[in-house]
């Protein structure tokens, strides 16, 4: 079983290396805030694997923290690249209707 | 036997979250455009997340370790359509242009003008 996990894992590392081809490359912000998306979501994934690959079961908090700030980063990142200033409101947030 | 099945069909659901998770990461490299790419990316997160998560919870059995692997399957499904929802929302804000062929209609590449203020 432990087999599966390990290719499992390594599946998810090729996806990264992919995603974060895209980061490097990508021509617009938004497709490198897309890629910084699916690499953190993979991370997520992959902590949650080696959490059960070695049996060292408190790992997962590490996982859950991480899912966590994934959201909030991406939300955070693009209300930066629309704003200019985090602490900003008004015409033009993306939080508007 | 039980066991065996439970093996055997988390096993399954493994290996098909890394294939999703790969085509995903093909897709993102791959497509022509921003949007084309947030499709691919969008949905694949998703998915390979519900997969593999999904393996791991007939893995680990009923305990408060299967609790917490509940949780972040329960965040994912929230987060990831939303945070692909606001990057296609800012993109259409910000100008980008969805990618058409030459010849097809003008109307897909229009409606981000007109409809950002709803």
């Amino acid at each position: 079983m432990n087999t599966v996990l390990v290719l499992s894992a390594l599946t998810i590392f090729v996806t990264m290396a992919l995603a974060l081809t895209r980061a490097l490359k990508g021509p617009s912000v938004f497709d490198r805030i897309v890629a910084v998306n699916v690499f953190g979501t993979k991370t997520v994934l992959i902590v949650a694997l080696i959490t059960v690959i070695s049996g060292n079961h408190d790992l997962i908090d590490v996982a859950l923290v991480y899912a966590l700030i994934n959201f909030i980063t991406v939300v955070a990142v693009l209300k930066l690249t629309r704003m200019r200033d985090l602490a900003a409101s008004g015409e033009g947030d993306i939080t508007d209707g | 036997m039980a066991e065996l099945l439970i093996n055997v069909l988390s096993g399954i659901l493994l290996l098909a979250g890394g294939v999703f998770g790969i085509l995903g990461g093909i897709g993102l490299l791959r497509f022509p455009d921003f949007y084309t790419r947030l499709h691919a990316a969008g949905i694949t997160d998703t998915l390979c997340a519900f997969l593999i998560i999904g393996g791991l919870l007939l893995q680990v059995g009923l305990t408060l370790f299967s609790l917490k692997l509940l949780l972040i399957l329960l965040f994912m499904i929230f987060t990831s359509p939303t945070a692909s929802h606001a990057l296609a929302r800012a993109a259409l804000a910000a100008g980008l242009q969805p990618y058409y062929r030459e010849g097809d209609s003008n109307d897909a590449a229009m409606t981000g003008e007109s409809s950002s203020k709803p």
